[in-house]
């Protein structure tokens, strides 16, 4: 038990400040902001425009794809989206859920003689930031899990302008039985940077979201990448021992955060 | 068949969807479904087009299938003839000069309310400029009651939405003492549950009637849960105020968020059956937004901005206490940037309040969205001109649960004090007696919380 702020601190109320900071404690909720006079601040005005510019950042910055390939350690397939930029790719995720049509024929050309176990696909998402950071950490913790398992694992895409269903029209053609997809997740004003993770069996175009099941909140203070590949690897094997993924398929390892945002 | 001819050009419309789809202001979601203009120029013939039709076409020529969809079941055969009697020889086009004109004062309008379709309050709609969007439905009165008075002349409500992430229980008293701390909270104290989880619902409900209970807060609560988990906390004896369900405008698009007009019927019945106002017995809670038709692939060929307006049709048929379209809540590919967000928010209070519909907004937006905090003062300050009933307050504009961005108490004080605008009349009289903010005009609040909520408020920190 700590000892209760004084809440009628005089300093406090000198700078404008709520003497209510310390149920702060309990959320990341913006409470106790004070006030001039009714309004906010200069220097809480000036910590929301900040993480507004964060977070549209991470919207509208292009995936950087040689840094990407180096943190990886590997090359990447790359492949675009029909979304032939932000805007569009923002008003027609129609688009951004299908392959360009030389993109296909990329994809045509790197598939395995033998049908692959797994198929893993990167995007930008609406979060080139969570891609960027995380995809790397992510999947160097779940590569050696699915070798362990003794999956086989097609050479990793990665598509520029794309949405989570893009995932499943490269794997269909990789001949893939499962596609991993990690794609940046919708920004919000405290958390810019998550990543999703969303795994779809037997993978083919038309699949929707309740065909997959989605891993959250991949980031530096949301979900580990060791749970996060404790979690898709758990539910890899899953889908392979059902032969199915999405609503059929329940992630028995601990409780999902329900607070992520999924991007479709 | 519609037609207008501009110059040498003939623009042609095969039929009223059609028609309304090319006659609405420009925005994402109708090019998305491709039933926009494909020129400002056909937009414009479009609208002149529908200046010319009757209203009383909106009664033979329906826009979604009388056979396939309960809503334009609903909407046809509950129209009141009587009600519709004084406009009925209108056009659209003369129908928005009579919205406009002296004769449609309050009591004209109330009393059309049951007479107009909403295909009908879309189309006179397009018609309009912000400024008669604004104008008309500040002449609309609707008045709903529950434990206080909502939707009076010049009051502004807002419902204090105090969410978490992982809806932690102390996290939500933070928020909720800060926000009564700012004077918010007289729609509705409501909560976004981060799950659909029974138990977590009927949890939430407790700790929002004790706090209500505790203080004699005149307002109401809600857990924001689907219909039939409401249903399900009243049979085990929870708390329930209000119910909420998320509406859309066709059978189809309902079908998706799992409900039909017969779940709401029997979840209007329940909650009505607990007897919990004091003021009056309105006791659902809903809310719509444009474009979730189209993202439910259940839109059949009509506009976003008449779907929601059909919405609203179904909201009616349930005396709600409360609806509110969230909207810029959905994304860009339905209302791209902050200036078919705003449009779209004046349009959905101006159909709703048309309709006879207690409409709020959520006057929001995502960080995909070209918007920013500048578009949502903008759209505050003309809803709050327009007289609407109430906007969502959380602390420091910022959703930490559903990851978007909203009106912050802050920014209620500040509609209040710009445009004179006060509580609700009985929550007022509680914010003065509990000495959080005087009745003044000033609007505001107290620098400290006062004895009966600090002690509360330490033990909470220390927890």
């Amino acid at each position: 038990m700590t000892k209760p702020t004084d809440l009628t601190d005089p300093a406090a109320l000198q700078r404008s400040e709520d003497p209510w900071a310390g149920l702060r404690r309990h959320t990341s909720a913006r409470i106790a902001l004070g006030r001039t006079g009714v309004s906010l601040s200069t220097a809480r005005n000036l910590e929301f425009q900040m993480a507004h510019a964060q977070a549209r950042t991470a919207v509208h910055s292009p995936l950087d794809l040689d840094a990407l390939e180096a943190d990886l350690g590997e090359p990447l397939l790359r492949v675009e989206s029909r979304a032939p930029d932000r805007p569009a790719y923002l008003q027609r995720p129609d688009w951004g859920r299908r392959l360009d049509a030389s993109s296909v024929a990329r994809v045509e050309a790197i598939r395995p003689a033998t049908a692959p176990d797994v198929a893993l696909v990167l995007a930008d998402g609406l979060s080139s930031l969570a891609t960027q950071q995380s995809a790397p950490g992510f999947l160097k913790a779940f590569r050696p899990l699915l070798a362990e398992a003794g999956l086989s694992v097609a050479p990793p895409v990665v598509a520029t302008q794309g949405r989570v269903a893009i995932g499943d029209e490269i794997a269909a053609i990789l001949g893939a039985k499962l596609v991993v997809m990690m794609i940046g997740e919708r920004p919000g004003l405290s958390a810019a940077d998550s990543l999703g993770l969303y795994l779809t069996w037997a993978p083919k175009v038309g699949r929707t979201d309740a065909d997959r099941n989605c891993i959250s909140n991949v980031r530096p203070g949301g979900q580990s990448y060791e749970d996060a590949a404790y979690r898709a690897a758990w539910l890899t094997r899953e889908a392979f021992k059902l032969q199915l993924s999405g609503v059929g398929l329940k992630d028995r390892t601990v409780t999902v955060d329900a607070s992520a945002q999924v991007e479709g | 068949m519609y037609s207008h001819q501009v110059g040498a050009e003939l623009f042609r419309f095969p039929d009223l969807r059609t028609l309304m789809a090319r006659a609405t202001p420009l925005r994402s979601g109708d090019q998305l479904a491709g039933i926009a203009a494909a020129t400002d120029v056909e937009r414009a013939a479009a609208q002149a087009a529908l200046a010319d039709v009757p209203l009383k076409t909106f009664l033979s020529e329906v826009v979604v299938p009388y056979e396939a969809d309960e809503v334009t079941r609903l909407i046809i055969d509950t129209h009141d003839k009587a009600a519709f009697a004084p406009v009925s020889h209108m056009t659209v086009g003369d129908f928005r000069d009579w919205l406009l004109s002296d004769a449609a004062d309050s009591a004209a309008l109330a009393a059309l309310a049951p007479g107009l379709t909403p295909e009908m309050a879309a189309a006179v709609s397009k018609l309009c400029r912000a400024q008669d969007l604004i104008l008309i439905a500040s002449k609309c009165r609707v008045v709903t009651t529950f434990r206080n008075t909502l939707g009076l002349e010049k009051r502004l409500a807002t419902r204090l939405q105090p969410n978490h992430p992982t809806d932690d229980l102390r996290g939500i008293a933070a928020s909720t003492f800060d926000g009564l701390m700012y004077g918010s909270g007289d729609a509705v104290i409501g909560i976004n549950p981060a799950t659909d989880n029974l138990h977590a619902t009927v949890e939430l409900l407790h700790l929002l009637d004790e706090v209500i209970q505790e203080y004699a807060i005149p307002t109401q609560s809600c857990v924001l849960s689907h219909v039939t988990n409401t249903m399900a906390a009243i049979e085990e004896g929870a708390p329930v105020d209000l119910t909420f369900q998320s509406l859309a405008g066709t059978e189809a698009a309902n079908t998706s968020f799992g409900i039909n007009l017969d779940i709401l019927t029997e979840g209007h019945e329940a909650t009505q059956s607990l007897k919990r106002g004091t003021v009056g017995q309105n006791c659902m809670y809903f809310e719509t937004g444009q474009g979730s038709c189209l993202s439910a692939d259940a839109h059949h060929g009509v506009d976003q901005q008449t779907l929601e307006a059909r919405a609203y049709a179904v909201a009616r048929k349930y005396e709600p206490l409360l609806v509110n379209t969230v909207v810029g809540f959905i994304g860009p590919e339905y209302l791209y940037d902050g200036r078919q967000i705003i449009r779209a928010g004046l349009e959905d209070h101006f159909c709703g309040k048309l309709l006879g519909v207690p409409m709020g907004c959520d006057i929001c937006y995502t960080n995909h969205a070209e918007a920013d905090q500048n578009d949502m003062d903008m759209l505050l300050t003309l809803l709050g001109a327009a007289g609407i009933n109430y906007i969502m307050g959380i602390p420091g504009s910022d959703d930490v649960m559903l990851s978007y961005q909203t009106t912050s108490f802050h920014d209620a004080l500040y509609a209040r004090r710009v445009l004179g605008l006060r509580p609700a009349p009985e929550f007022e009289e509680w914010l003065d007696k509990m000495g959080l903010m005087a009745s003044d005009g000033a609007f505001s609040p107290a620098r400290q919380p006062p004895a009966a909520l600090s002690k509360r408020m330490s033990l909470l920190e220390a927890q």
